[in-house]
């Protein structure tokens, strides 16, 4: 089973990484781009066949060194490999 | 007194760290590679600065992970004196020893100068030798400096008093223009509610002896082997 994972920036959060990519689409001459907010797309390959037992481990991987909780959410889908 | 210095690959301060601490003390602290299961007795453990594993995921993400680790929180959280610099400071937010998290520079970009701290208190092991409102330069070379927590932390953390240094101008003042990296609140360094456990970005051990074209960073290192003699 393969989890393919969403690290975003919680709301309220800065992002200046995010503002500077908006920037540069601006100077591209890309028009009318509003709030840009970047993230981390991480994929895992679990040997786990069983859905909810996976989604349980991806959840745990997640809080406990993927994402930091303080300022990061996390979202994932589990794919059938 | 004791010192052990926690060295992890990517570590890059450990050594500069170890010769003030040296210079300091009269001995050597004990250098511990983070693959060790147990840090030696000490009196006081430091956590370097550096790019611990190269800063992948989140810096100091991958080492608050490494095998000492588990070693280090355990003994804090029973009163050990550990030191953070820098991406030490990284690894005590991700940890949890201490609140919050150090994001990208406001500026997006790497920023190495000596910047201008307040000291906010001085009754802790780390700060007896400077005096409260004390403005002092310390050298400053990071990518991920910018405290930030919410507001409710923020507040708790000024409440509390656990602010240990400032961003500051030469007058003590807070202003944007002194405020290198966007920290909330300008704050430089923390500790945590029991004054033994101290984050800070800039590295006092880069300004620690005359040859290196300073000495404020001295007095912290005086500070510790005083309280430990």
């Amino acid at each position: 089973m393969k989890a393919r994972i969403k690290i975003t920036l919680k709301n309220g959060v800065l992002d200046p990484q995010g503002k500077a990519i908006a920037n540069a689409l601006g100077a591209l001459g890309f028009d009318g781009v509003g709030d840009v907010r970047q993230g981390k797309y991480i994929e895992v390959e679990l040997d786990d066949t069983n859905r909810a037992s996976a989604e349980k481990t991806v959840k745990a991987m997640c809080e406990q060194l993927l994402a930091n909780m303080v300022i990061e959410n996390y979202s994932f889908e589990l794919e059938d490999a | 007194m004791k010192a052990s210095v926690i060295v992890f690959p990517g570590s890059n301060c450990d050594r500069d760290v170890a010769v003030s601490l040296k210079a300091a003390m009269g001995s050597r602290p004990a250098m511990v590679w983070h693959g060790e299961a147990d840090v030696p007795a000490s009196d006081l453990i430091v956590l370097p600065g550096g790019f611990s594993y190269g800063d992948y995921l989140r810096s100091g993400a991958m080492a608050a992970h490494s095998p000492i680790m588990r070693d280090v929180v355990a003994k804090a959280r029973k009163g050990t004196p550990v030191l953070g610099i820098c991406n030490g400071f990284h690894l005590l937010t991700e940890t949890g020893l201490l609140p919050g998290v150090l994001m990208r520079n406001a500026s997006l970009k790497f920023i190495c100068k000596d910047v201008l701290l307040k000291v906010e208190r001085n009754d802790t092991d780390f700060t007896r030798r400077y005096a409260p409102g004390d403005v002092i330069r310390i050298p400053i070379a990071h990518h991920d400096g910018n405290y930030f927590a919410d507001e409710d932390t923020l507040d708790r953390l000024e409440g509390e008093n656990l602010i240990a240094f400032r961003y500051c101008d030469d007058a003590g003042a807070l202003s944007d223009d002194a405020n290198p990296n966007g920290s909330q609140r300008a704050i430089a360094g923390l500790y945590n509610e029991t004054g033994t456990v101290l984050g800070l970005m800039p590295h006092p051990e880069r300004l620690a002896d005359p040859a290196l074209g300073g000495t404020d960073g001295k007095p912290m290192f005086t500070s510790l082997v005083e309280a430990f003699h």
